[in-house]
């Protein structure tokens, strides 16, 4: 028999510490920080971001409005109360971090895309109809370079 | 008049009542009750109705002394409760004792009521709540189902999940993927 490798998946556990994104309820597309596992279905969080309009004050949260991201702020003692879960955000950097992450960028580009103005839209098309020329100009290219089968 | 507060199904009430004076008794005894009620009507009505089974005192011959609410500690803290209970089944009178962790006596004692409709089919009018105690020390916690949140570090993925779309279509052109 052949050898096969099998690798456990590597699933983002939830956990104290671990930083949630709400996908719904009045704190939709804001982060915050499981600070105890109620149940197997609900978690306390509390997300103490610097900025205003992105902190999530402390309440239960049902996991099925959550998506768990990579994030984890390690060593997070378990109901750890808002002053020190906002000094560990701080410290791991959570909002500089998740700004950059791929998620953050494709939501905030959409948004962006969503609240442009009409002549705004004939700009996104017209630039992409020159980037598209560009390509294509570049492919016909190579396509008359390469050898004819 | 305080009816119960809005997105909440149950209130903890404290309601003190006492039998009328009478000539015979000028200072009657002063009973006390922690009763869970959605409003303050059904409060006192349950307050007659268990003073009722205990003593020889009638909403016609006593009177509500005070009513008010009692409101939790400490509500952002998740908490243990152990709740006595005994509730009427089809066939019988039954005693028991369950727990639950949520952040309020009253959260707690929804969740029962949700408990007993779920497994017993058991109404509001055939369960009575007895007694609920904050469990402190986490090893008199005697629930299987309960000591298992407890363990430390306790972490455990979400392994099946599918995500709602933003737009709601009856039908989708792909398979969600439930992975991760």
């Amino acid at each position: 028999m052949a050898d096969i490798d099998v690798k456990v998946a590597q699933w983002k556990l939830v956990e104290v510490g671990r930083v949630v994104l709400i996908r719904s309820g009045p704190f939709t597309g804001k982060l915050a920080a499981i600070v105890e596992i109620v149940d197997h279905r609900r978690v306390l969080v509390d997300g103490p971001s610097t900025e205003e309009n992105k902190i999530v004050p402390r309440h239960v949260l049902p996991l099925a409005h959550a998506t768990l991201t990579h994030f984890v702020i390690p060593q997070l003692p378990r109901a750890a109360g808002t002053g020190p879960v906002r000094k560990l955000w701080q410290k791991n950097e959570i909002d500089g971090k998740w700004a950059k992450s791929s998620i953050a960028q494709k939501t905030d580009r959409a948004e962006r895309r969503k609240n442009l103005n009409d002549f705004e839209r004939f700009k996104v098309l017209r630039l992409r109809k020159q980037a598209r020329y560009e390509v294509q100009k570049a492919h016909a290219k190579l396509r008359a370079a390469a050898p004819k089968a | 008049m305080t009816f119960g507060r809005p997105g909440r199904r149950l209130t903890e009430y404290q309601v003190i009542g006492r039998h009328l004076p009478t000539e015979a008794n000028p200072t009657p005894k002063l009973y006390r009750m922690r009763i869970f009620a959605p409003n303050t009507v059904v409060a006192k009505s349950r307050f007659w109705y268990f003073l009722m089974q205990l003593r020889k005192v009638k909403k016609a011959n006593g009177e509500i002394v005070s009513l008010n609410v009692i409101s939790e500690k400490r509500p952002l803290k998740v908490k243990t409760f152990g709740v006595w209970i005994r509730y009427d089944s089809r066939s019988g009178t039954h005693n028991m004792y369950k727990e639950f962790r949520e952040m309020s006596r009253t959260e707690a004692v929804e969740a029962l009521y949700q408990d007993m409709a779920a497994r017993h089919r058991a109404r509001f009018g055939s369960i009575h709540v007895l007694k609920v105690v904050e469990v402190e020390n986490s090893e008199s916690i005697r629930r299987p189902y309960i000591k298992q949140l407890l363990q430390k570090d306790l972490k455990f993925p979400l392994p099946h999940r599918s995500v709602k779309p933003s737009g709601k279509k009856l039908y989708a052109y792909s398979r969600p993927s439930t992975f991760a």
